[in-house]
């Protein structure tokens, strides 16, 4: 979206000129693109259309019963679910916190690496792996490590008199939400960090020379060149970790299972469509969750534009 | 280590079973064979040549060893061609396999497998077999018979399935001065709180007990339990929801209080693998679990330290276990009604049952056939009180194809009350659910 900002000046101008080779070359590019539109359209634009078209029918799963068109029911019962209105509480919650997080420890980790020293390169592989391993995975082994009865952490947390007992993290509701979000941000955090070391290692480096020999300190560097420069890659690794977060289902899942203070949008959805099997309602839902990630993406590009000018 | 810690039960099993040659009873996988049909050249000249298609256990592992074994037999004997088609090893993608099958009414499928918790949906598509099987029906466990009779009609028999049992640990039993485990829900939490307090000293970790307690299946079939083990009812009796009743909420509130004192308030997160593993590390008086833990328990450190037994109940109400496990059924869109029957009442007969029992570890749902000594030496856990438990069944007959969403308001509500609401304050909201849910 910003590349089309930016270019789109240009672009009239080019116009103008247009010869007849550039016309060409442009159907050519039109005929390269097209099969990969075509992927897009049925695997994106497909499901999506069919998802809208079942939110407003009463479409059971394994109904013995033909499906029906019920109009703005779905929406109606939605805007009354409290269920679903507490979920959106949770999802925006946990997303607000992880993002956060990530994006802060994940440029300092960034910054970290991108400096030169001895083992740079271990360390860059060696910080993914918690990206690595499969959410499911790590998500079941955190359960068990902050178990009050068999868990490592309260085991330390006691023989450290650091905890007086041991604390039931998941299962008790005002820490939950943070014990979830730290397993998160444990493993989502070297995916921010190397989208910003990606965004970090394109500034060229005769900028902090040249700012060095003007006087700025290293902090001044930092708020000055770094920052600005780097804006590209942070709103890419923030809208893709913000996606992510409000999609949220796994962690959460192994966790908490159904339990209905820590179910998120996703959840909500899964166990009305599967589990109740109210494909239509559930359709409902998902549109809904479309429409909540729509308005944080409009959110960011609504940023990017006026931080561009 | 459950892999290395089964072979070494097989190895120990098979040094047992060769140490007794002298008697008969063959006790090892190895050594049990598929027992003969019973009037099999009748059942040949009436349904010999004829092809039929049995939907078996998953593709992986001794169970599918076990459907092909007993398929080779049967067709030998009486004539009857049988396909073997192993069902999808995801239980619900097991279930929607039979849902399409039969919407479509198709034939393709003679016999199947069921989960306990599907017979009533699937209850319109399935053969009666009261005529032919309701005698043979009355060897099974009634609990498991009545779950699989919807509206009169037997619509599946029982094959396997085990059930909900008390684990308890001997040594600290002994050590606090107890000769028995507890019978009541009551001594349960007396004896779990004098363990608790008296171990929390040296190990500020120790619990007196843990169970499922998670927002998943798994505690609708805990609380089940409860509930019918202290007069509170099974959810749903006689087609009417039952749930909202003082007994049922005098034993959750009962359950409700023991969470963050004899039991730990990390049980609302718990799941099997999680009761297990507070249970195994050493750090738990007692547990309640499938059977399924009692071998895989025996590599770790409380190895020798436990026994098992039927748990608690309240008053005259008796102990109970709630059923998990597999029937058999006939579609009704069946070319060849007839000769799946003869396969059906042949796989549920004693004889397979203890085959199956000895070959593959199964709880049999016949329990004059769970105390026969070869099975109880294949499945040690398996004393005659727990043998002859009365055995209580999920919902699903009164549920039918909602029986998911049933469970789910049952273990949403549960869970609540063990994270602290009062149970008379959940409990009318899942009365009010599961009465939107059964179909009169």
């Amino acid at each position: 979206m910003s590349a089309s900002e930016a270019t789109a000046p240009r672009r009239r101008v080019r116009r103008k000129r247009s010869s007849g080779l550039q016309r060409k070359q442009t159907r050519l590019a039109w005929l390269m693109l097209t099969p990969a539109l075509l992927v897009v359209a049925f695997v994106a634009f497909y499901p999506l259309g069919q998802t809208i078209y079942q939110s407003f029918t009463d479409q059971q799963f394994l109904a013995f019963e033909p499906t029906k068109w019920v109009g703005l029911a779905n929406y109606r019962r939605l805007i009354h679910d409290d269920a679903f209105r507490h979920s959106i509480t949770v999802t925006v919650k946990f997303t607000l916190i992880t993002v956060s997080f990530e994006f802060v420890l994940g440029l300092i980790i960034a910054l970290v690496v991108n400096s030169s020293f001895k083992g740079r390169g271990v360390m860059r592989a060696v910080m993914l792996v918690p990206w690595a391993i499969p959410t499911v995975v790590s998500a079941q082994m955190w359960k068990w490590m902050y178990d009050p009865i068999f868990g490592p952490i309260d085991d330390a947390g006691v023989r450290l008199h650091i905890l007086s007992h041991p604390v039931a993290w998941i299962a008790q509701s005002n820490t939950a939400l943070w014990a979830v979000s730290a397993v998160d941000i444990w493993k989502t955090t070297p995916f921010v960090a190397l989208l910003l070391l990606a965004g970090l290692q394109v500034i060229p480096h005769d900028l902090y020379e040249a700012a060095g020999v003007d006087g700025a300190s290293k902090l001044h560097q930092f708020w000055r060149i770094t920052l600005p420069l780097l804006r590209p890659a942070i709103l890419v690794a923030l809208i893709f970790r913000t996606l992510d977060a409000l999609r949220v289902f796994d962690i959460f899942y192994v966790f908490f299972g159904s339990r209905s203070d820590t179910q998120t949008m996703s959840i909500v959805a899964q166990n009305t469509i599967v589990t109740e099997g109210n494909v239509g309602y559930g359709a409902a839902i998902s549109v809904a969750i479309f429409l909540i990630i729509g308005i944080f993406v409009v959110i960011y590009t609504t940023f990017l534009r006026v931080q561009e000018q | 280590m459950g892999l290395t810690g089964a072979l070494a039960l097989v190895v120990s099993l098979a040094i047992a079973g060769a140490g007794s040659a002298g008697t008969a009873e063959p006790s090892t996988p190895a050594a049990v064979k598929p027992p003969p049909v019973a009037g099999a050249a009748a059942i040949k000249a009436k349904y010999g040549g004829q092809s039929i298609t049995f939907v078996g256990d998953g593709a992986v592992g001794n169970s599918h060893v076990r459907d092909q074994n007993l398929v080779a037999q049967f067709s030998k004997q009486t004539g009857i061609k049988i396909k073997l088609v192993p069902h999808p090893a995801d239980s619900s993608a097991a279930y929607s396999q039979l849902a399409r099958n039969f919407s479509a009414h198709s034939s393709s499928i003679d016999v199947m497998m069921m989960d306990v918790v599907w017979p009533g949906a699937f209850a319109p598509y399935l053969v009666n077999l009261k005529p032919a099987l309701g005698q043979q029906a009355k060897l099974h466990a009634a609990g498991i018979v009545l779950n699989d009779t919807v509206k009169g009609k037997l619509v599946a028999m029982p094959w396997f399935g085990d059930f909900g049992i008390l684990y308890y640990r001997t040594d600290l039993l002994k050590k606090y001065g107890y000769s028995k485990p507890p019978t009541s829900w009551a001594q349960l939490g007396a004896m779990a709180k004098k363990i608790q307090d008296g171990e929390k000293a040296s190990n500020p970790s120790f619990v007196g007990y843990v169970y499922q307690g998670n927002a998943y299946e798994g505690l609708t079939c805990d609380s089940l339990e409860w509930l019918a083990s202290s007069g509170g009812g099974q959810f749903i009796d006689n087609g009417k929801v039952t749930i909202n009743n003082p007994k049922a909420a005098a034993i959750l509130n009962l359950q409700r209080s023991w969470v963050g004192n004899i039991v730990p308030s990390a049980v609302t997160t718990y799941q099997e693998e999680d009761a297990r593993n507070a249970f195994d590390s050493g750090n738990a008086a007692f547990m309640r679990n499938w059977p399924y833990a009692y071998s895989a328990s025996q590599t770790t450190p409380v190895k020798g330290k436990f026994a098992v037994t039927v748990l608690p109940h309240t008053g005259k109400s008796p102990s109970v276990g709630t059923v998990g496990g597999w029937q058999l059924g006939v579609s009704k869109y069946s070319k060849h009604v007839g000769a799946a029957t003869e396969f059906v009442r042949w796989m549920t007969s004693p004889a397979v049952e203890r085959y199956d029992a000895i070959f593959n570890a199964n709880v049999p749902t016949i329990p004059a056939v769970a105390t026969i000594p070869a099975v109880v030496k294949a499945n040690p856990y398996l004393i005659p009180s727990i043998a002859k438990v009365t055995r209580v069944t999920r919902p699903a007959r009164y549920l039918g194809p909602h029986y998911a969403q049933g469970s789910q308001d049952i273990y949403q509500g549960i869970n609540q009350i063990l994270n602290g609401k009062s149970a008379q304050s959940v409990l009318p909201t899942i009365a009010s659910e599961l009465n939107k849910l059964v179909k009169p």
